[in-house]
């Protein structure tokens, strides 16, 4: 008992210490699968940060789906920064006033400091001969993809097959979202997130084909071995964008601007580049997108703005209640 | 009034105020704000939620599954709860352990392990889904989870009832000429059925606001296999606090009523009983009815 209450108060001791050796600590309100990518980045922007300022800075991380960390920063958690995967959960910050109603421009390529695409992913040797969109609508074809209405990941699949369907000869938003509801019936399930779906797919074999972020497809090499799957490029592909923001509120009432706005300028330098491409997200210096070419093949992508004139709108097309998708199921 | 009625025990002013500020803080208080929000909403508004064709369904699924897992675990576990207490065997506390594990399990745990073992390449599923019987990624596997999860509520609320039945009880039952099954069903059932229904009711309430473990096991298909609580997390997506709280009170509204029902139900058998017969009383009757 004794011995239980000094090794707390020794824990306590040495949490205060920390606290105290760092002049200055940041949140940084994340999404689920970021924890790779700040969990290399944190350190380097420490050492950076002590290099230049002589400043000791602390980083925590907050990581959650995208949204409910994005409704815990709205409902008072303390975070510097939010750096997420989908630009309405940003915008929504925006329009409760959290932040800069142009944050898009605060930061260079719309505050996106390095992207992804969605693929896909089939069996060994590609037995159902996958190459595009329109093999995955097929007759007889299995697709597992998360909740195109509940989660990022299956919204951005949704919107690379609508996109794709647009640019076919004669396509126009009606028969784009026949195309969809061709290829919504071949999913038999939609997996509760991006991860559930990768374990249907890879470890319960269900489906001919997983359509995820590119990133996603080394986490599954880690996993399960490289010998069991192959990644399809398709014709045309969603560029995802994984948008940062000052929280100017929170970093107002801290004082810690000037560093919160370093940390994530830093994610553009050389060395964030770097760390991006190493998780395999693809950078946005050219430079280290070529030295890491092996790792991204050239893919035609699109992005939100482009297509759908904005995440907010496609959103509110697409998958607010009645939308699209709803429609896709219930003719009202 | 009550401060004159003697009393054994000091300090029922005191209890009393502790129980009515823990469960207005714990009960009262969450689902206050959540009336209080969904009521910037007219009723007009909350019945056009309700009454969508994707929130009608999912009504349906998640009452009508969670019926189902609660009515067999009202039949499975009265045999369990009937076996852990009337027989000795070897192993039984290890048995009577694991009756607890779906509480301690997290909720997504049970989920992820029940698709894994029913989905086409489980343990299960490889054998059932040749049959032409599929569970996971179908409204089957709601109620294979539901069930799961909600064992421990049936169970748990028959033992005590089940060991206060004495077993001359019912050696007087077969002294007097009844058959075994008149036994059960006139002298045993009567005296643990307010208990089944309490459990029946727990189980049943639980159930409907499950939501960790059935996203995993079952599919989420619109109009197919959406429960409630997904379209709640669905709304609460789209930044639609109002929606979710609309769905949330008509949710609320529905299991009140029901357990409402159930409680009125128990009442009314409880009563009969009491005013009626004691249990030996009966134990006399269903001889009678054997002659």
């Amino acid at each position: 008992m004794f011995q239980l209450r000094k090794s707390i108060s020794a824990l306590m001791l040495a949490m205060v210490a920390s606290a105290a050796l760092a002049d200055v600590t940041l949140l940084n309100s994340s999404y689920d699968v970021a924890r790779d990518v700040y969990k290399d980045y944190n350190p380097m922007f420490q050492k950076y940060w002590k290099a230049k300022s002589g400043e000791s800075i602390e980083l925590k991380q907050s990581h959650g789906g995208s949204s409910k960390q994005v409704r815990a920063v709205a409902d008072g958690l303390e975070a510097d920064v939010v750096t997420m995967n989908q630009a309405n959960d940003i915008e929504f910050l925006a329009e409760k006033g959290l932040v800069a109603k142009d944050w898009t421009k605060k930061f260079p390529n719309s505050a996106s400091p390095y992207t992804s695409a969605m693929v896909f992913i089939v069996r060994k040797g590609n037995p159902k001969g996958i190459k595009d969109w329109n093999d995955l609508a097929a007759t007889g074809t299995q697709i597992i993809i998360p909740h195109p209405k509940n989660t990022g990941n299956g919204r951005n699949t949704y919107l690379s097959a609508w996109a794709w369907a647009l640019k076919q000869p004669g396509g126009n938003d009606k028969t784009a979202q026949e195309f969809l509801g061709k290829l919504l019936k071949n999913a038999p399930l939609f997996a509760a997130g991006g991860r559930d779906a990768t374990t249907t797919f890879m470890q319960r074999k269900m489906g001919d084909a997983l359509i995820t972020f590119e990133s996603e497809a080394e986490m599954i090499a880690k996993e399960f071995g490289k010998g069991d799957f192959e990644v399809v490029y398709p014709s045309l592909t969603m560029q995802t964008e994984f948008p940062v923001a000052l929280v100017e509120k929170v970093v107002d009432k801290k004082g810690t601007r000037k560093q919160a706005q370093a940390y994530l300028e830093y994610l553009w330098s050389k060395e964030g580049q770097e760390n991006a491409a190493q998780n395999y997200l693809r950078p946005r210096d050219a430079e280290i997108l070529k030295k890491y070419a092996s790792f991204f093949p050239p893919l035609k992508t699109f992005t939100v703005d482009e297509v759908f004139g904005g995440a907010n709108k496609a959103f509110a097309i697409h998958f607010k209640d009645g939308g699209s998708f709803d429609q896709i199921y219930v003719q009202k | 009034m009550a401060a004159k009625t003697h009393r054994v025990l000091p300090g029922f002013g005191l209890a009393l105020g502790y129980t009515l500020v823990y469960l207005s803080l714990l009960i009262l208080l969450p689902l206050g704000g959540l009336i209080l929000k969904a009521s910037e909403l007219g009723f007009g508004q909350i019945m056009d939620i309700a009454l969508g064709e994707r929130s009608l369904a999912a009504f349906r699924v998640t009452f009508g599954a969670s019926f189902l897992a609660a009515a067999v675990n009202a039949f499975f576990g009265l045999i369990v709860a009937w076996i852990l207490v009337r027989y000795p065997f070897p192993g039984k506390r290890f048995v009577d352990a694991l009756v607890d594990l779906p509480f301690a399990l997290p909720t997504a745990v049970a989920g992820i392990t029940l698709a894994t073992l029913y989905a086409g390449n489980g343990w299960l599923g490889q054998f059932i889904e040749p049959l032409g019987f599929k569970v996971a990624y179908t409204p089957w596997g709601i109620v294979v989870a539901l069930t799961f999860i909600t064992l421990p509520f049936v169970v748990r609320t028959l033992q005590p009832v089940i060991e206060d039945i004495e077993t001359e009880v019912e050696e007087a039952a077969a002294s007097l000429g009844a058959s075994r099954w008149q036994t059960f069903v006139k002298v045993i059932f009567p005296a643990i059925f307010p208990a089944l229904l309490t459990g029946f009711a727990l189980a049943f309430a639980r159930a409907v606001g499950e939501y960790g473990s059935v996203i995993f096991i079952a599919g989420n298909l619109p109009l197919i296999s959406e429960i409630t609580p997904l379209l709640i997390i669905s709304k609460l997506e789209q930044y639609d606090v109002l929606g979710a709280t609309a769905l949330a009170v008509v949710m609320l509204g529905l299991s009140f009523l029901l357990l409402l029902s159930v409680n009125l139900l128990q009442w009314w058998t409880a009563n009969r009983h009491k005013n009626s017969e004691p249990l030996e009383v009966a134990a006399a009757k269903a001889s009678g009815g054997a002659q």
